[in-house]
């Protein structure tokens, strides 16, 4: 089935079928009165070797402890490009300049979980339950931010409020408010047989007895309507903005369709899309090489998520988190090792941006955390709680509902404009 | 106590009543056991086949555990067994194999034809595709057809377990070889020999870099071309992961210091990248091992070179907390997303009095009450790869063609061979249900029923790799607008289907699917439906 005959199907399948109500189209599009504050975290899986992509320059130990794989200084050959005189980016990050200078990127350096392990698995748990070192969490914080959030009724009701993109639903979104899952790649906008009302009839029917199961089919139905018009809708745009060529990387499209279903539907309120391959255990490279080849589409991914956003970019904040850091010294393979703290990125209308936040603790030997790592000296909850509170205008009181505990925060921040 | 035996015991002169008694007892006792024959084909099996559950029935569910413990005893089918030697004909030596990704990784890289057909590059690719194609159908098949279910089962499990990636360099060739002889020889045998084969193969020494991790004294370099990396110093990555994953569990009270010393340990624990001949590539070298004493786990390590590593497989292999880790991976999988305590207790117990012997700890769950417990019937909601040689086995394919499930299992977000994290793939519903997930299966379900997916087709080499053949949707109301060719299977008939997956479709779910309109929907109801989704 062609994009234009799913739009007739969609039409005639408006009188008597149940996925699409009558109202179906005029809903999707009602851009409603408030604004709707928007969050899209983006979790980089594998532990991003923040130290070479938020380089510490003035550091003798960075340079002494990574030999062969340091991002040399600004200025200097494949240099960092220089933010603020202390920290540089790597320079594959550079499409993400222009955000920076306009004020809208942020960086929070040392920033992580306080719980001291190494795994992947629980570093990521502990990220994504919102409770680091509590295991018996079982639903993640994202989900529980929005049931927290205040909102209107519609809002509250749209099938398409929270939104994942990829195959398998991310920890940070388990719980019981509802979440629509988006294929990554083109799939997302290919024809699915349940589009055929005859079809989809009869699997409503056959699910409408299994409460578990029938719910989660109820949410693809209730979403795919809505999901798929937007994306039509902003296929056109898309094309036109990245000049008809198809993004080289699946991140990139995956950002842009979510960027485009975010401008085209205000009801969707919060988003997470996730990038792994970032465990450089072995020849990471410096300014060039394994890292860099990573880091080049993720940043035009970013500046496309960015971009595509358009007048929706204004509400919305973008968070780039990742399990922990890695090694301050390169290991025996010209790679990095499991470490501790790390740099967590925001990007967004409201971001304090222009700026390298966090408490710096300077990468002496005396400084590091067990002798090796970066320490962890802004506890990644306090950030997310200023986007949730400030950002999100979350309320006060119901901050507790999204972490329950929250650490003593010694050095105050400000990353979204108060 | 089967109906056979039931007969023989009550052999009494009046007929009568044991015709009565067998009745009674038919009416009682019958679908419980059938249901408890379900149960054992869901979770030991990857589901019926045509005449299992019957048959199951018959011989009672204990025989059928037992025959599944001790699979060498159970007999290939000839064409299985002909078809697996054909997929296995010019197999290469893992020697063979390192050559052969040596060989085109070069070609690769001194390619200036930019990718051009007969290049470098296209060779390379060409040879990845082959073998992706070809680790799938050896895997498949098998799990599709063998009797040997619960070995297949096993397979996936262990496999799994101790993860590699077919995507990352050099074992683009080697995960057929990592299979056959370091996984499965073992799936139902010792634990530490699992531990031990797969700690040596080339596979896992290249894919958490232990390869490269050495002495800070030592200065080398790989031996394949493309590896930039300088040999120079330790990396933790296997050692990491062996204590984290394999044994004793992320909660097993290791510390940092302990990957470290365990790592030094480890170093020279590599292979020979230039050998020839047959047999396995592993060896320990010397020059590139930390001689330094170590502590680990709080014990005091002299060093003694290779004999340090077979030292701490033993201590991980026997160690309490690997028991408990193994047993709680195992009643996840075969028992409860949240499985009970008493059982995960009593299943570690058995590996330590056993010392580690994977089939006496099967055979404790197995016979658990926990695992027979009616609420634990159907409770699992299915993996992809689970849901998918499931639907094959119920509609009873010959599949001759693997690559639409194999694209439907990327699709699905599990790739055969594809996890790029060694902790593997979860089995839970938490990471499996979401409304997108259900909505690609009923697609399989719907293409598959629709007889649409060139399952029988015998296809060469390059031919692209399109999951349903061609788009899948246009003929469901319709079906005679284009009917199946040659290469497609005929359109599953749902009451052979339903016979096959016996009281697993509830008589609500029949109800809907004996109303569905048009009536070419109805396999794919039973395959698409809810109950399908869980064993």
């Amino acid at each position: 089935m062609n994009r234009r005959k799913f739009l007739q199907t969609m039409v005639t399948a408006g009188a008597g079928t149940i996925w699409l109500g009558p109202n179906a189209w005029a809903r999707t599009f009602d851009p409603g009165t408030a604004s709707t504050r928007r969050l899209i975290v983006v979790f980089l899986r594998g532990a991003v070797d923040g130290l070479n992509l938020v380089v510490p320059y003035r550091e003798a130990n960075y340079y002494r402890q990574r030999p062969k794989i340091a991002i040399a200084r600004p200025g200097e050959a494949d240099g960092a490009v220089d933010l603020d005189g202390q920290f540089g980016l790597h320079p594959a990050l550079s499409p993400l300049l222009p955000f920076w200078q306009q004020g809208s990127l942020a960086f929070v350096h040392a920033a992580g979980s306080p719980d001291p392990t190494r795994s992947h698995f629980d570093g990521q748990d502990n990220i994504e339950s919102g409770t680091p070192g509590n295991k018996a969490t079982r639903d993640g914080w994202l989900n529980r931010l929005e049931g927290a959030l205040p909102a209107d009724p519609a809002l509250r009701a749209a099938p398409t409020r929270a939104v994942s993109i990829g195959a398998v639903l991310p920890r940070v979104f388990l719980g019981s408010n509802r979440v629509t899952t988006i294929a990554s790649g083109a799939t997302a906008l290919r024809p699915s047989v349940l589009d055929r009302p005859k079809v989809n009839e009869a699997f409503a029917s056959i699910y409408r007895d299994d409460a578990r199961l029938g719910g989660t089919f109820r949410e693809y139905v209730a979403a795919r309507g809505d999901v798929v018009m937007a994306l039509e809708q902003a296929d056109p745009e898309m094309h036109e903005a990245n000049n008809g060529a198809p993004p080289s990387y699946a991140f990139a499209g995956d950002a842009i369709r979510l960027a485009a279903l975010m401008r085209r539907d205000r009801r969707v309120q919060l988003g997470f899309l996730a990038v792994s391959g970032w465990d450089t255990h072995a020849n990471q490279g410096g300014a060039k090489g394994q890292l860099a080849n990573l880091l080049t589409p993720f940043a035009q991914g970013m500046a496309a998520l960015a971009q595509n956003l358009g007048a929706a970019y204004a509400d919305t904040a973008i968070v780039v988190v990742s399990e922990f850091g890695r090694t301050v010294a390169q290991n025996g393979n010209g790679g990095t090792d499991h470490g501790h703290g790390n740099v967590m990125w925001l990007i967004g209308g409201n971001v304090a941006g222009g700026k390298v936040h966090g408490d710096w603790p300077g990468l002496d030997d005396g400084q590091l955390h067990d002798g090796r790592d970066l320490p962890v000296t802004t506890d990644y909850r306090t950030v997310l709680a200023q986007v949730c509170e400030r950002h999100l205008l979350l309320p006060d009181a119901k901050l507790s509902d999204v972490f329950p505990t929250m650490p003593k925060q010694l050095t105050p921040i400000e990353v979204i404009r108060g | 106590m089967n109906l056979r035996i039931l007969g023989i015991a009550l052999a009494v002169p009046c007929m009568a009543l044991v015709l009565a008694l067998v009745l009674a007892k038919n009416a009682l006792a019958e679908p419980a056991s059938r249901a408890e024959a379900i149960h054992v084909l869901s979770r030991l099996a990857y589901g019926p086949r045509p005449g299992d559950i019957e048959r199951l029935a018959r011989i009672g569910v204990d025989a059928y555990i037992d025959e599944q413990l001790h699979p060498d005893a159970i007999s290939m089918p000839e064409p299985l067994t002909r078809r697996l030697q054909a997929l296995s004909q010019g197999e290469m030596s893992q020697a063979g194999l390192i050559t052969t990704y040596r060989r085109v990784i070069k070609a690769a890289m001194n390619d200036g034809s930019g990718g051009a057909p007969g290049g470098g590059v296209a060779m390379r690719n060409a040879l990845y595709k082959k073998m992706a194609v070809h680790f799938g159908e050896l895997r498949l098949t098998r799990a599709i057809d063998s009797p040997r279910q619960l070995e297949e089962v096993m397979d996936e499990f262990w496999f799994n377990h101790f993860n590699v990636v077919a995507g990352k360099g050099l074992d683009h060739v080697l995960i057929a070889d990592y299979e056959r002889e370091a996984i499965r020889p073992y799936v139902l045998g010792k634990f530490r020999d699992l531990l031990g084969a797969t700690a040596k193969h080339p596979a896992m020494l290249f894919y958490l870099d232990n390869w490269l991790s050495s002495a800070a004294s030592a200065d080398a370099r790989p031996r394949i071309a493309g590896t930039k990396a300088e040999i120079s110093g330790l990396n933790e990555n296997y050692a990491r992961e062996l204590m984290e994953l394999h044994t004793l569990g992320a909660d097993g009270g290791y510390t940092q210091q302990d990957v470290t010393a365990l790592a030094r340990m480890l170093t020279g624990w590599s292979f020979n990248p230039q050998l020839a001949g047959t047999g396995p590539t592993f060896r320990f070298v010397a020059r590139l091992h930390d001689v330094g004493d170590k502590v680990w786990l709080d014990r005091p390590v002299t060093a003694r070179g290779e004999a340090e590593g077979e030292w701490a497989l033993d201590v991980l292999a026997s160690h309490p907390a690997t028991a408990h880790h193994i047993a709680y991976e195992l009643a996840q999988y075969f028992v409860a997303d949240d499985p009970p305590t008493a059982l995960v207790e009593r299943m570690a117990r058995r590996f330590v009095e056993s010392d580690g012997e994977i089939r006496a700890v099967l055979e404790t769950l197995f016979a658990s009450p926990e695992f027979r417990d009616p609420a634990n019937f159907g409770a699992k909601f299915k993996t992809p790869y689970q849901y998918v040689v499931s639907a094959v086995r119920a509609a009873a394919i010959d599949v001759r063609n693997v690559r639409p499930l194999l694209a439907t299992l990327t699709r699905l977000g599990m790739p055969l061979y594809g996890c790029q994290s060694p902790d593997g793939y979860k089995n839970t519903e938490d990471v499996w249900l979401n409304p997108d997930a259900l909505a690609q299966r009923i697609s399989f379900a719907t293409a598959l029923a629709s007889g649409r997916i060139p399952l029988a087709k015998v296809i060469d080499d390059g031919i692209a790799n399109d999951p349903y053949g061609r788009d899948t949707t246009e003929s469901v109301d319709n079906p005679a607008a284009d009917r199946p060719g040659s290469d497609a299977v005929m359109p599953l008939d749902s009451v052979a289907l339903l016979a096959t997956l016996g009281d697993r479709i509830s008589p609500e779910a029949r109800t809907r699917i004996a109303a569905a309109d048009p009536p070419t929907l109805r396999a794919a109801l039973v395959l698409g439906g809810p109950d399908f989704m869980r064993h």
